[in-house]
């Protein structure tokens, strides 16, 4: 007898004809219109009026029968509330069933009946279950508690089956304990802050042990539970590793690919210099290779976690190059992600294979394929420089075959090689030139464009190519728009005699025929920056470029980390935090690996609030990083492709630390000039003094500084008084459950306060915050508590100002300036160190007696003394006398030496400590001379640099003074 | 977790749908088979999303079956879970085609209830889900016989029941290899590697625990650092040792055992299972090399001329050889000369497949091909796939020996040399390509 007879019933009627058969008494009759039903179903086909009928037909001995009731049962219990009830008695019956087969039925198919009413009935049943005797009603009465969880959570709390479930991870049956351990991590998943999977070494220690017996799906279960875990120290992290590596020669991909992400997670803590640790990164390689000869679905999800891998710890496969390597008949998606992985795997040893290979592929068919081969070829050229020359000749070769995408991608990637080496190979711009007008899309025409601007001196007629691509300008995307725009004013710098009209006709198109707001924008500064002053124009148009990174494509650091802790899962195959695809509350938490604790090596991630509070570091890095990089576009650097915008590779404290750090700086820097401007209408001025900031700051993200910048009224009326630090990010939410906490320091009518602002960035309401500080240098304490009375709802925040006492206990800490606090709030305590301006710490009777000056001038030994610079300071000594008396810095006396001014001041520290400094103003030189000189031992210990420091930033503040 | 399991046929109909989970609708259904059944472009991952829906799919026959879910799901367990699926289908009722899926409908409903409880996966051993997924309904089992189901379900040997009793002890060992080879037109080797699996079919009494032994390098030396020194074993053994890149077991194998021991212990399943996979790229013996000559003669001729010499022992006999070597599309006709075998143009598949039954080891046989092309005005060259092979030979590529496979049962009476083995090698090509 064959049931494929069912998918064919489409009379009219037939729902009466299913009700009658359903209710004859012959039982065979009975249950061939059953199945009839469930093929309806299956179809999608309506049969919820047969409900009574088919209801009726549960109570029977048939387990066939009986299972197909249940299957349709699920289906419509929700359409059918009412009627559903009518099927409790007989599930409650069947968790009695002798046979244990028929009890966990019962209670898995109850479980899946979304029906409040029934949830009730299923409480008694389910708690007998979850303590049967044989084990296998355990296992199901294990993963129905989730069940029961997803319809009603409080119910499940309510009645105590959270603690029934924990206990089974102790239970003798590894299948039992695997499922609870899979029911206890999704409910978990749903209360991020719950301590449910409360695992602690003698938890661990039951599910390695079960690790070993059970299914290949429950060790999946167990090592994916074991992921979230964080070993206590790096003894405890090794140990768990030796545990979890022999699953790295299990079958079953998934659980490799499980015990991979636990291994990786777990070495971040153990100590480089160990033994171990390259034993185990030598483990890791063969079974990863393996992977590769699963069934093609397998292997990309392999080779989507391999990319990530690689780029977190490229020792690992740096050997295996080969394996990657695209065979003839491999699915298209396994292609394109070997491609991909053999571009981070290239390097000078490999080279030339790679290469060979490449460019064996872009002679395939399929069109992506090609394309990305092509752009591998020039990302190789990027990455190895001893190769350049040979990527070159074969872009060359590959622009021969006149393939059209081929050229148009080949174009692309060699504007990227002139970025990388300058200078080096101009001579194929003829053959490129040649090949104008086969290239129709927005990204090579811009390419081409670049690069006939960019090395307009070099082509003799550069204007006619320019010219000819000016003729339907309207018709261009805004890409090749915006670069014809910059090439042709290039060109016009370059070659002013010639291209005068044609760079007014590219002005006028710009700025009166578009609608598009950039190339207006931009259209109006080159034309006001042409007029005013052609000088600094030729300045910043033709600024020399910074080169750009040969690591591309790199996935931000953070973002990696928060990846590798989620291998093997759907978040690593789409390269996306959970967050950016899972509705609701699961996966919001933010998953990220452990700190390495053993000893061999600097901490990994410097504090942040260390970074944030220094200064702006000397040397900007020469790449340009910062992903839609608004200072790089106003450099002309736009055409960038999006290759080059990932962030320098770096760790991830160093990366939070310093956005800030330069974040502020950069903020302060540009406020001082939007100040300097003063609002004048000279908007040639700025911007001829803009880019003599801007390589500085490079390097930070966008942020409000470059509003500034245009805001030009926004700085004159800077008011007279202490110099307070713009806020930074002390503790970031990541860090902290959510709680973000951003502040600074400020001296307000002789009482320093601390500034805080909270975030809740969490789901839940945060209440009962109190704040405590360590003991530090100057006996900083909170002299009342944290006035924060209404709790804080998510997404909220709270502004708050601490007064701080000078009383409290003093430790000598390093920097000297450093402060720990800790800040507890009804989820956890949380601790963070920050830095406070030695400034803040000035008093308002810090004059000194001229008399007493003198004298303690004389007194202080030479040793004390030190003596720096400070650049740039277009301020008179009167002007600066001032504005430092807002900081509590007072001149004592002012003589003139020479055309010199010289300035004694005095500083006194909240300790009693005094600080005399001489600062030396000679008119019409920038720079500044101080002589510091503590009048104690312990205020020598104040760094030099630090006092610099903070002159400098007040000095910086009062400038508009000047003007 | 899972939250649908969803069997279409060719034209996007469904014929099996399982929902475990709340959070996915019927219209899941329709969105599956519009944006990738039924899309006009080739597929372009196995994984889609559509509508913060996530679909696995894997295709057998014209057969899709495809996982949906909207959590941050495991998912190499997915497609795993996906082909344990299809072997258990395939076990139970042959062929995976729309035919037996739909006489089987209520069998794989029952099927999808047991292994995957609420988007879990559970036990999907097809040698116990055989013992109470029957379609007959569970009739007149005595209690023993379900608290032994539910044991063996449960249980730390799931894969095999007991108070098995053969008349014959028997045991069939297959080491099956595929060898791969990429090489370059000019005989370098650019990748090999030789893929295995040993393969058994055991018919033993009782619970034996059994013990593998291979020529796996580690292995060989473990021993012989036990007691005699490393050279001196190699000396007595006599036989060279082989480095296995890596190898990945059935789960009957103990591989916390593996890995501090390197041997491998086991309790087998019954019948036939896959006892472990190896791979191996040093020292690789290629049974066949092929030397291709392609010589343009004008723009509408193209002579082909292809050596293949056997590289192994002469008293060894190869079988099923066959011989592809592409032809452009726009080929017109095809003369063919070979010295061994047929060979033949067949222009559907743009090929000349040249086929010989059996060749002796060091041989040599050649092909050669005169192509007609019919001029075109296409600018692209023609992009010359590379030449493939097809062969079997009757050793192991990788040169791996089964060393021993000794059988203890200490409850029943009989002993290891009781247990009658058959061992066999079989060597495959897998992809065995040359560039021309």
């Amino acid at each position: 007898m064959t049931d494929s007879k069912y998918f064919t019933t489409t009379k009219k009627g037939e729902i009466f004809e299913l009700k009658a058969e359903l209710n004859s008494d012959k039982k065979e009759k009975k249950k061939e219109a059953v199945k009839k039903v469930i093929a309806s179903m299956t179809v999608g086909k309506d049969v919820s009026a047969l409900f009574p009928d088919v209801v009726n037909c549960m109570q029977t001995d048939n387990l066939e029968l009986k299972k197909l009731v249940y299957l349709y049962l699920m289906n419509y219990a929700k359409s059918q509330p009412d009627m559903a009830i009518m099927a409790v008695n007989t599930f409650v019956k069947d968790c009695e069933d002798p046979n244990p087969l028929i009890r966990a039925l019962a209670v898995r198919t109850m479980g899946c009946i979304r029906v409040d009413k029934i949830t009730e009935y299923l409480c008694e049943p389910l708690r007998k279950c979850l303590k049967d005797e044989d084990p296998y009603v355990r296992k199901t009465a294990a993963v129905c508690v989730a069940k029961l969880h997803d319809i009603n959570a409080q119910l499940v709390e309510d009645q105590g089956f959270l603690d029934t479930l924990k206990d089974l991870i102790s239970d003798s049956n590894p299948m039992v304990v695997a499922n609870a351990v899979a029911a206890l991590s999704e409910i978990a998943e749903s209360h991020p802050n719950s301590n449910l999977l409360d695992l602690n070494p003698q938890s661990i220690n039951k599910l390695l042990t079960a690790l070993n017996e059970c299914t290949e799906w429950g060790q999946i279960f167990i090592l994916d539970c074991l992921a979230n875990y964080t070993p206590r120290d790096d003894r405890e992290s090794q140990s768990i590793c030796e545990r979890v590596t022999p699953r790295l020669s299990h079958a079953n991909s998934a659980v490799v690919l499980s015990a991979v992400k636990v291994l990786m997670k777990f070495m971040e803590m153990l100590p480089k210099d160990l033994d171990y640790y390259g034993t185990l990164l030598k483990k890791l390689a063969p079974p990863l290779v393996t992977l590769l000869s699963a069934e093609p679905e397998l292997q990309y999800v392999a080779l989507r976690n391999i990319n990530l891998i690689v780029q977190k710890r490229p020792e690992i496969l740096k050997h295996e190059m080969k394996v990657f390597f695209v065979k003839y008949n491999d699915p298209i998606y396994v292609k394109l992600e070997k491609l991909d992985i053999m571009i981070r795997l290239a390097s000078q040893a490999n080279i030339a294979q790679v290469l060979a290979e490449l460019k064996e592929y872009a002679t395939e068919v399929d069109v992506d394929f090609v394309r990305k081969a092509v752009r591998a070829i020039g990302r190789c050229a990027i990455k190895v420089e001893q190769s350049a020359e040979r990527c070159v000749s074969t872009l060359l070769d590959l622009i021969q075959t006149k393939v059209n995408y081929v050229v148009q991608e080949a174009i692309v990637v060699i504007k990227d090689i002139f970025r990388k080496y300058p200078n080096k190979y101009e001579s194929v711009i003829a053959t490129l030139c040649e090949n104008l007008d086969s290239l129709d899309e927005p990204e090579a025409r811009a390419a081409m464009i670049w690069i006939v601007g960019e090395y307009a001196e070099r082509i003799d007629n550069a204007d006619e190519l320019l010219e000819s691509f000016l003729e339907g300008f309207h018709d261009e995307s805004t890409q090749v728009q915006l670069q014809l725009l910059t090439a042709i004013v290039k060109l016009f710098l370059k070659k002013p005699t010639e291209t005068q009209e044609l760079v007014q006709q590219v002005l006028s198109l710009a700025t009166q025929d578009s609608d598009n707001p950039d190339l207006r924008d931009r259209g109006y500064i080159y034309w006001r920056l042409l007029s005013t002053d052609p000088v600094a124009a030729k300045e910043v148009v033709l600024a020399e470029k910074p080169l750009i990174s040969e690591e591309t494509d790199l996935i931000e650091p953070t973002l990696l980390e928060e990846l590798i802790c989620h291998i093997g899962t759907l978040a690593s195959v789409y390269h996306k935090p959970p967050s950016a695809f899972v509705e609701g509350s699961r996966g919001v938490m933010h998953k990220r690996l452990p700190a390495r604790t053993g000893s061999g090596e600097g901490t990994e991630c410097p504090d942040v609030g260390n970074a944030a509070g220094g200064s702006a570091p000397e040397a900007a890095p020469s790449i340009i990083p910062s992903q839609g990089d608004l200072l790089g576009d106003l450099l002309n650097l736009d055409l960038a492709p999006p290759t080059t915008t990932g962030p320098t590779p770096s760790t991830s404290g160093m990366q939070m630390g310093g956005m800030d750090l330069l974040g502020g700086g950069l903020e302060s820097l540009v406020g001082t000039l939007g100040g300097d401007i003063g609002g004048s209408p000279a908007m040639g001025a700025g911007f001829g003094a803009a880019p003599a900031v801007m390589p500085a700051s490079l390097n930070a993200p966008v942020g409000g500084g470059l509003g500034d910048l245009f805001d030009l009224g926004g700085g004159v009326g800077m008011p007279m008084g202490a110099y307070i630090p713009p806020k930074t990010v002390w503790l970031p939410a990541m860090k902290a459950k959510g709680l973000e906490i951003s502040g600074t320091f400020a001296r307000r009518a002789g009482v320093i306060q601390m500034e805080l602002v909270l975030t809740n960035k969490a789901m839940s309401v945060m209440t009962d915050f109190a704040i405590q500080f360590n003991r530090n240098s100057f006996g900083l304490a909170p002299a009342g508590p944290l006035q924060v009375l209404t709790p804080l709802g998510p997404n909220q925040t709270i502004e708050v100002s601490l007064p701080l006492s000078t009383v409290g206990p003093v430790m000598k800490m390093d920097p000297l300036n450093n402060l720990q606090v800790a800040v507890k709030n009804n989820i956890d305590v949380f601790y963070f160190s920050c830095q406070y301006p030695i400034s803040m710490l000035f008093v308002e009777d810090g004059k000194m007696e001229r008399q007493v000056f003198l004298a303690t001038w004389k007194d202080i030994p030479n040793d004390n003394e030190s003596q720096f610079q400070i650049q740039d300071c277009h301020l008179n000594s009167e002007a600066a006398s001032n504005k430092l008396q807002g900081s509590n810095i007072f001149t004592i006396a002012k003589r003139t030496v020479e055309g010199q001014d010289m300035l004694y001041m005095s500083i006194k520290l909240s300790n009693g400590i005094w600080v005399l400094a001489e600062l030396k103003v000679q008119a019409g030189n920038p720079n500044y001379t101080v002589i510091e000189l503590p009048a104690s031992e312990i205020a020598a210990q104040i760094n030099a640099s630090e006092f610099k420091q903070q002159t400098d930033l007040n000095i910086n503040c009062s400038e508009e003074t000047v003007n | 977790m899972i939250g649908g399991l969803f069997i279409y046929n060719h034209k996007g109909e469904v014929l099996i749908s399982r929902v475990y989970r709340d959070d996915i609708g019927r219209n899941a259904v329709d969105a599956f088979r519009v944006n990738v059944i039924h899309a006009r472009q080739q597929v372009r991952s196995p994984v889609t999303n559509i509508a913060r829906t996530n679909f696995f799919h894997v295709k057998r026959s014209n057969i899709w079956l495809a996982a949906v879910t909207k959590q941050n799901v495991n998912a190499a367990m997915v497609f795993e879970f996906l082909y344990k699926m299809c072997d258990v289908m395939a076990s139970y009722f042959g062929k995976i085609s729309e035919e037996n899926i739909k006489n089987n409908f209520v069998l794989i409903y029952e099927l999808l209830d047991e292994i995957l409880d609420f988007g879990y996966p559970q036990n999907s051993e097809t040698g116990s889900l055989k013992t109470f997924i029957t379609q007959q309904g569970i009739k007149g089992q005595t209690k023993e016989e379900q608290s032994q189901i539910t044991s063996q379900v449960t249980g730390q040997i799931g894969w095999r029941r007991e108070g098995i009793k053969y008349r014959r002890n028997e045991l069939f060992l297959d080491v099956l290899e595929s060898v791969n080879l990429l090489m370059s037109p000019q005989g370098q080797v650019l990748s090999a590697h030789v893929s295995g699996r040993v393969v058994m079919k055991s018919y033993l009494s009782g619970m034996p625990e059994c013990k593998f032994g291979m020529n796996d390098k580690i292995i060989i030396d473990k021993a012989g650092k036990g007691g005699v020194t490393n050279e001196a074993g190699k000396s007595t053994s006599g036989k060279q040792s082989i480095a296995i890149d890596d190898c990945t077991f059935n789960q009957c194998v103990r591989l916390s055992k593996f890995d501090s021991e390197r041997s491998i212990s086991f309790i087998p399943p019954d019948g036939e299972y896959e006892l472990m996979r190896y791979r191996t790229t040093k020292d690789i013996i290629l049974p066949f090399r092929v030397i291709p000559l392609v010589r343009e003669v004008g723009r509408t001729k193209l002579e082909v001329k292809v050596v293949i010499k056997s590289n192994f022992k002469p008293s060894l006999l190869a079988q099923k050889i066959e011989v592809r070597i592409p032809t452009p599309l726009n080929t017109s006709g095809v003369q063919v000369i070979c010295m061994k075998g047929k060979a033949k143009y067949k222009a559907s598949e743009n090929a000349i497949v040249w086929k010989i039954k059996r060749m002796a080891g060091m041989k040599e046989s050649q092909i050669s091909a005169e192509i007609e092309l019919l001029p075109t005005n296409d600018k692209k060259k023609w992009a010359r796939p590379p030449i493939s092979m097809n062969f079997e030979v009757p050793f192991a590529p990788s040169g791996l020996k089964v060393r021993y496979l000794k059988v203890f049962e200490s409850k029943l009476n009989y002993s290891d040399h009781d247990v009658i083995k058959w061992v066999r090698y079989i060597g495959r090509s897998g992809i065995y390509e040359t560039r021309c």
